[in-house]
């Protein structure tokens, strides 16, 4: 048994906090040089330059990326044979967040949905715990913005609707968003499972690096596939109009009822902010 | 792309009405924020018949929550917010003399109508750009609603801040222009 203080736990979050919002991947960059260089349209191709340009900017550590540095979502794989000592890891994971937004100068965005009033902090940060073998802790944190966030969906489809059902809806829904999420995206599609377990796949699927390419054939496959026809719409980089629609498309799956065929599309912006670290 | 027309506000019919979908702007001067909860207490302000915190006429609001400012410099990273969450609002207040607003994403027919009727444009800032964007700002200053944090309504001067008008008060869209021009047809789909 390993023992970890719940104050490390803080530590870590606060940095991944302040790291998201201000460093974007290396990933992320060379998606937007690389729509830079297939981008047709001069509106589309000012927009990416804008965006790298802003990306440097934010590097330097007083202008985050983004003023909506969003809720932060923690993903917790916990080693079963980790004891954490001291506080509650809950708490621990709420209180990293609380001092990275206070001492990064991130914007708060939590709020009451009926009152809608700021809770000041930030928090509570949305929290994803699962026990894995091992005595480590992997903690990854996503900043999730609103606008991207309020842009996805969940479907139940019919299992007769199959795999071109799935792929005409993820489409549409792109398609829908339009100029909204702040394009390019990055898509993150949940095929099977349950209801609230397409939305976790598609959540999970945004955590990967943009380049890599799905194990699974058939869903790599269907990862380029989806790909290629967002990009022929032509929303376009904010929305302007051009080839650049997403960055990437990543897909998870895995096995549903005999009487479903959940798909859940969680859609992120440019600003494609995730940090991990194992303790 | 043509050069970028200058804008000062407060704006008048006839700075609003030679502006076209498409077309590049630079504004200098006043530009005050608001978004969800703002506009919100603005038309509960208006319903019940009293008087606003800020004169809108002729003025240009930005859809803006910027990050808290750091010690020394005029502002947060200040990039737009999606605007179509104040399609319920903004008619009221274009009928009461708002000429602009800056956002990003598009608009409700309602919005459309309302910006003919009443002579308004609706420009976009780039979404995401906000580190970029906040360079554009010169100074910033709470006017109403403190409480409401990242929320409130800022007096913004801001200088060179770069927009594109994507409805102009002739009712043309940029945004589905943009769509028609570059998506590819079926045929190619399946070629």
């Amino acid at each position: 048994m390993r023992e970890v203080g719940a104050e490390q736990i803080t530590k870590v979050v606060k940095q991944l906090a302040l790291e998201a919002a201000y460093q974007l991947g290396d990933d992320v960059r060379e998606a937007l040089r690389e729509g830079l260089r297939q981008e047709t349209s001069p509106a589309g191709q000012d927009v990416l330059n804008q965006l790298l340009e802003n990306a440097d900017i934010a590097r330097d550590g007083e202008f985050p990326m983004c003023q909506d540095t969003g809720l932060a979502v923690i993903f917790v794989e916990l080693g079963q044979d980790v004891h954490i000592v001291g506080d509650d890891i809950n708490e621990a994971i709420q209180e990293g967040v609380r001092q990275g937004y206070e001492e990064g100068y991130l914007r708060k965005s939590a709020c009451h949905p009926f009152t809608r009033k700021n809770t000041g902090d930030n928090t509570p940060a949305i929290i994803h715990i699962s026990i894995v073998p091992g005595e480590k802790i992997k903690l990854t944190l996503a900043g999730k913005g609103g606008g991207s966030e309020n842009m996805s969906r969940v479907m139940m489809l019919k299992p007769s609707d199959g795999k071109d059902g799935i792929k005409d809806y993820v489409e549409q829904r792109v398609k829908e968003a339009g100029s909204n999420p702040c394009p390019p995206i990055v898509v993150g599609v949940g095929i099977g499972g349950t209801f609230e377990k397409a939305a976790m796949l598609a959540k999970e699927a945004l955590l990967r690096p943009l380049d890599d390419s799905n194990p699974d054939p058939e869903l790599a496959e269907m990862e380029y596939e989806l790909l290629e026809r967002i990009n022929r719409i032509g929303i376009g980089p904010a929305g302007l109009g051009g080839r650049t629609t997403a960055l990437a498309v990543k897909v998870e799956m895995m096995s549903c009822h005999i009487a479903s065929l959940p798909v859940a599309v969680n859609i992120n912006c440019h600003a494609h902010r995730h940090k991990e670290v194992v303790i | 792309m043509s050069e970028p027309i200058i804008l000062t506000p407060p704006l008048k019919d006839e700075d609003v009405s030679k502006l076209r979908a498409g077309d590049r702007v630079l504004i200098t001067g006043t530009v005050y924020t608001g978004r969800d909860a703002a506009h919100k207490r603005l038309v509960d302000l208006l319903d019940e018949g009293k008087t606003l915190p800020i004169d809108l006429e002729g003025q240009i609001i930005y859809f803006v929550g910027p990050t808290p400012t750091r010690p020394g410099k005029s502002i947060g990273s200040a990039g737009p917010t999606t605007s179509y969450r104040m399609d319920a609002y903004s008619p009221i207040l274009i009928e009461r003399g708002l000429k602009g607003m800056i956002g990003k994403g598009s608009r409700s027919q309602d919005v459309i109508d309302a910006m003919v009727r009443h002579k308004a444009i609706y420009f976009a800032a780039v979404g995401g750009a906000a580190a970029l964007i906040s360079r554009r700002i010169e100074s910033c200053e709470v006017v109403a609603y403190e409480d409401l944090g990242p929320e409130a309504i800022r007096k913004l001067e801001v200088k060179d801040f770069p927009a594109i008008v994507v409805n102009d008060c002739e009712g043309n869209d940029l945004y589905s222009r943009g769509v028609e021009e570059y998506a590819l047809d079926e045929m190619e789909v399946n070629g």
